[in-house]
């Protein structure tokens, strides 16, 4: 009882020119819309993929970040002699760091951006397993002496292996690069932390943060209450990836509003194309829809065969509307995080997950594009359109 | 055969005191009123009348795409005039072949589709609809059409396509709006001939509405409105 | 304007199609006029900043602070005028999110430096009577509803402790622009309750030169005066300053325009398509407007002054719901420092309206106007 599915294709195919406008503007919103969500959920990918579900991360308690964090020199002891810390080779897999932020050129333009420079040890590499380093070496300890992860080297000048950088008073000089996977840290710079806390004029022997190798992804919940039983223990204790998962989150959130208030009000204008284009084919197919009602197809069966049009029109340009945001995809753009006041870079991520959100998106465009111009084709009065010239 | 009084059973068609009446704003036309028709299996009847004389209206009646303001219509023992608006549909589709002045062919569909269409609505196979379609062309003389869209057909082989669709589900009977009203002299004398043969070939019922008097003179009957009046 | 009745007759004739187009319209200057407030919020920053002002920070990094002493030694710089400087507090006010600036504030010279912040002179005395005193910006006081005389309680996180202070005055801004988030609280209080390695630093120092004076020079013979000390400074004008922290929001803005122009063009391309239709469907009446005298020009003009009429509608009302939409406040709670729709952008928006009335409506006006009347009476 249903319409044939090419009266729909041919119909479509004989008004080209309205067609490829609603596939347009549905194209459009698809596009603008899963580009957002790929902004965010790259910016979110690139800080909660610097974090380990295994690596705890100590804190002072009551501090909203690292950078106004203290952590003791004995409380680095209570850390390293917790039984719930994984032991290696070298000792307790624990990694005392300093963050601070200094001011580099950035290549594009010149100007100065905030760089987050950590001060960590040699055992930062086994705890964050996830750096490498790819080019020259790491620094010594002791030496004044810089590794710059791959993204801070695109960003800024003078961050070569083998140049020298002015970094309060004193040149370090640039031995190796790292890759961080993608995340975070390949936005910064890491030295030796007691060299950097005297830069900074710090009291030695403070860090802002130690990140811990947990014993078993488990054994954090043991952690906290050992700490929360030891009046010295004035800490915060939590699973990297929770930490960075909220360090992301302002910014996220940031994109995420204002993304999608663009993409709604694109969504509502692609709407209301959609609208358009169909009521015009109604109207302009009304002695069409009147014969095939006076044939005996039911209202439904419009209705049905109306947004089905609709909905087919809406999925390619849906379809086109991913596919134009997909180059998208591993684009590296900056921005500043403003929870921790630093220079960023981050890349686009277009998953299957969010293309497929877009689809739906344009789907659902289709839908409430369609349904009203259906509804009024199958209402049309039979017998006047007809014979209406 | 047809005459005019709604008496006696084993009529295809029976028109009781149907009356149509539109409101106007304040105003109400008497389109139609107290016809009583009856109209038996294989007849041929031609409709004629000025216009404004309800021929359109009578025609709408008949074919369900209305329903009188009074009085009953019943076509093969239905009484349509009770029926729901879904029902109405769903009979129209069984019961009643169209054929419109202006053809009303589906310009993107091929000739072989728009025949088909009718038949969509039951269920058949694909194999069963090709069969009948190319049946239909067959007796109309255009099978050999079938792939072209109506922009690259003539009017008169427009409206042999319209009157396959109207054949193809084998419907009780068929109505006919000024089938030539478009047509040149020639095309109008070869579809009158078609739908001739169909009545007396095929045994088609057919009611059929024109200013041509040609037309009428193929029919069996003549009955003419005047005022929404049916005489003989 | 004789013929007003007969464009929106025209008009009313498709009531959904005609609400639509509107809508449409609505919809694009909508989008444009967001996107031009929210690149104008990214960018507030270098469009407020004072043209004789330069900021003093520490060179090794922004968050590195400088003795309170230097505040003296730039004073007798030759070329500066005034000196005031301020900390970054950086607090925590109930819940992470509900985040804004925080600022410990000479309370004695800031108001001459930032001549375009307003506080009722009342309320300033009574902030400088109160060492606890603290003075909120309009966007964020209404924000959490806060009273004068309200108690208001801020937890350190650089500072740490739980810090309380007292409202004693809002100010508002000279500009429509101006950031009217941040909070104000004194100084001297910040430096007698810090911890000892915190104390007698400020943040930085904002510097207004003397007229005539020459910005770059006086910013370099600051820095020469600091150079190769432990403290060493970095002196910039504020609007370069600004800009870099725009440079590093990065492409986040440009991202968000080159979008909103893809959009706009298809919304475009929509009405074009739209006309369009609508002329296809008259052209009978077309053709007998022109039986019945109307000149080939006259249905040109018809046609055109139909699409411009629509422009005009949806774009009046595309630009005043975005600048009620604006003045409703920041959608993003307090992320952006305003939410202001520039004049500039009303005006550009009102072209853009117009130029797609005219551009939509021409080719379909001048098929209309090419119409062969015979051709198209023989059609109906």
């Amino acid at each position: 009882m249903a319409l044939p599915l090419v009266y729909n294709l041919e119909s479509v195919r004989a008004r080209w020119t309205s067609t490829v406008v609603a596939v347009l503007g549905i194209a459009g919103s698809v596009g603008v819309f899963v580009a957002m969500l790929a902004l965010a959920k790259g910016f979110q990918a690139a800080l909660v993929s610097a974090g380990s579900e295994e690596n705890a991360m100590v804190r002072r308690a009551g501090a909203t970040s690292e950078m106004d964090s203290a952590i003791t020199i004995e409380q680095l002891d209570v850390i390293e002699e917790a039984g719930e810390v994984q032991r290696a080779a070298g000792g307790a897999m624990v990694s005392p760091e300093v963050v601070v932020v200094a001011a580099l050129p950035l290549k594009k333009s010149g100007t100065d951006a905030n760089v987050q420079v950590r001060g960590v040890t040699l055992r930062a590499l086994e705890v964050h397993d996830k750096v490498k380093i790819v080019e020259g070496r790491f620094f010594t300890p002791g030496l004044l002496e810089l590794v710059v992860g791959k993204n801070a080297k695109d960003a800024y000048r003078g961050v070569a292996v083998g140049d020298g950088v002015k970094l309060g008073g004193a040149v370090w000089a640039v031995v190796g690069s790292f890759d961080a996977g993608g995340s975070a840290f390949d936005s910064e710079i890491w030295c030796d932390a007691n060299l950097l806390n005297s830069t900074y004029q710090r009291p030695a022997g403070i860090h802002q943060s130690v990140t811990a190798r947990l014993s078993s992804p488990g054994a954090l919940e043991g952690l906290q209450r050992r700490f929360a039983a030891d009046p010295r223990m004035r800490v915060r204790v939590e699973r990297e990836t929770e930490y960075y998962l909220k360090a992301s989150q302002m910014m996220t959130t940031f994109i995420r509003v204002l993304g999608s208030l663009v993409a709604l009000v694109m969504a509502l204008g692609a709407v209301f194309a959609a609208l358009n284009t169909m009521y015009s084919a109604v109207a302009e197919r009304s002695r069409e829809i009147a014969t095939i009602r006076a044939l005996g197809f039911g209202a439904g069966a419009v209705i049905v065969s109306f947004v089905i049009e609709a909905m087919l029109v809406a999925g390619v340009g849906g379809v086109i509307g991913c596919l134009a945001a997909l180059p998208l995809n591993g684009l590296v753009t900056q921005t500043m995080n403003f929870q921790t006041f630093s220079h960023l870079s981050f890349a686009f991520r277009v998953t299957p997950a969010v293309m497929g959100m877009g689809l739906l998106f344009g789907l659902f465009m289709g839908l409430v594009g369609g349904l009203p111009p259906a509804i009024r084709a199958a209402r049309l009065p039979v017998a006047e359109a007809l014979r209406d010239l | 055969m047809v005459h005019l009084g709604a008496d006696g059973t084993d009529h295809l068609i029976v028109v009781r005191d149907v009356a149509k009446t539109y409101r106007r704003g304040n105003e109400e036309l008497h389109v139609l009123q107290g016809v009583n028709l009856s109209v038996d299996k294989g007849d041929f009847v031609a409709f004629m009348g000025p216009s404004g004389s309800g021929k359109t209206t009578l025609l709408n009646l008949l074919g369900g795409l209305d329903v009188p303001s009074s009085g009953s219509i019943t076509v093969a023992g239905d009484e349509i005039s009770r029926l729901s608006r879904a029902k109405l549909t769903a009979w129209r589709g069984r019961h009643v072949g169209f054929i419109f002045q202006m053809y009303n062919l589906i310009p993107v569909l091929s000739a072989f589709r728009n025949v088909e269409l009718p038949l969509l609505l039951a269920p058949l196979s694909r194999a069963d609809r090709k069969r009948r379609v190319q049946t239909a062309l067959g007796i109309v003389g255009i099978a050999d059409r079938m792939e072209h869209k109506p922009r690259e057909l003539s009017g008169g082989e427009q409206q042999r396509v319209a009157i396959a669709r109207a054949i193809v589900a084998d419907p009780s009977f068929l109505l006919c709006d000024e089938p030539t009203g478009d047509l040149d002299r020639h095309s109008a004398d070869e579809i009158l001939a078609l739908l001739e043969k169909l009545s007396s070939d095929l045994q088609k019922t057919i009611l059929i509405v024109t200013h041509d008097p040609k037309a009428a003179e193929r029919a069996h009957a003549t009955l003419h409105l005047d005022k929404g009046v049916l005489a003989g | 304007m004789k013929f007003l009745p007969l464009l929106f007759a025209n008009l009313l004739r498709r009531k959904v199609r005609t609400i639509l187009t509107v809508g449409s319209f609505a919809v694009a200057l909508f989008l444009f006029c967001l996107l031009v407030t929210i690149r104008a919020a990214f960018n507030q920053g270098v469009d407020v900043a004072g043209a004789d002002r330069l900021l003093v920070i520490n060179k090794v990094s922004l968050i590195q602070p400088l003795p309170i002493a230097y505040r003296d030694r730039i004073q007798r710089q030759p070329g500066v005028k005034e000196v005031t400087y301020a900390n970054w507090f950086g607090g925590v006010y109930q819940d992470e999110k509900n985040f804004f600036a925080q600022f410990a504030i000479d309370a004695e010279t800031y108001r001459t430096l930032y001549p375009e912040f307003l506080v009722p002179e009342d309320q300033w005395k009574a902030f400088l009577a109160d060492k606890q005193g603290a003075v909120a910006g309009k966007a964020t006081a209404d924000r959490f509803g806060w009273k004068i005389g309200d108690r208001i309680p801020i937890q350190g996180a650089i500072f740490p402790g739980d810090w309380q202070f007292n409202l004693r005055g809002i100010y508002t801004g000279r500009r429509p622009n101006d950031d009217l988030t941040q909070f104000w609280f004194r100084w001297d209080y910040l430096t007698e309750k810090a911890p000892p390695w915190a104390k007698n630093f400020a943040g930085w120092y904002t510097v207004r030169i003397a007229p005539g004076a020459d910005a770059v020079q006086v910013a370099r013979a600051v820095d020469e005066g600091f150079a190769n000390s432990a403290w060493e400074t970095r002196t910039q004008s504020e609007a370069t300053f600004m800009a870099s922290f725009v440079e590093q929001m990065g492409n986040i803005g440009f991202l968000m325009a080159a979008i909103g122009t893809v959009v706009f063009f298809t919304l475009l391309l929509v009405t074009g398509n739209t006309m369009a239709i609508s002329v296809r469907e008259r052209t009978g009446e077309l053709a007998v407007l022109k039986t019945v005298g109307f000149s080939d020009r006259a249905v040109l003009a018809l046609v055109m002054g139909e699409s411009l009429l629509l422009a005009v509608l949806g774009g009046a009302l595309g630009i005043g719901l975005a600048k009620g939409f604006t003045l409703a406040g920041d959608p993003t709670n307090g992320m952006l420092v305003s939410f202001y729709l520039p004049p500039w952008g009303i005006m550009a928006g009102a072209s853009l309206a117009l130029a797609v009335g005219l551009l939509a409506g021409l080719l379909p006006a001048v098929s209309a106007m090419r119409l062969q009347v015979v051709e198209a009476l023989r059609r109906l």
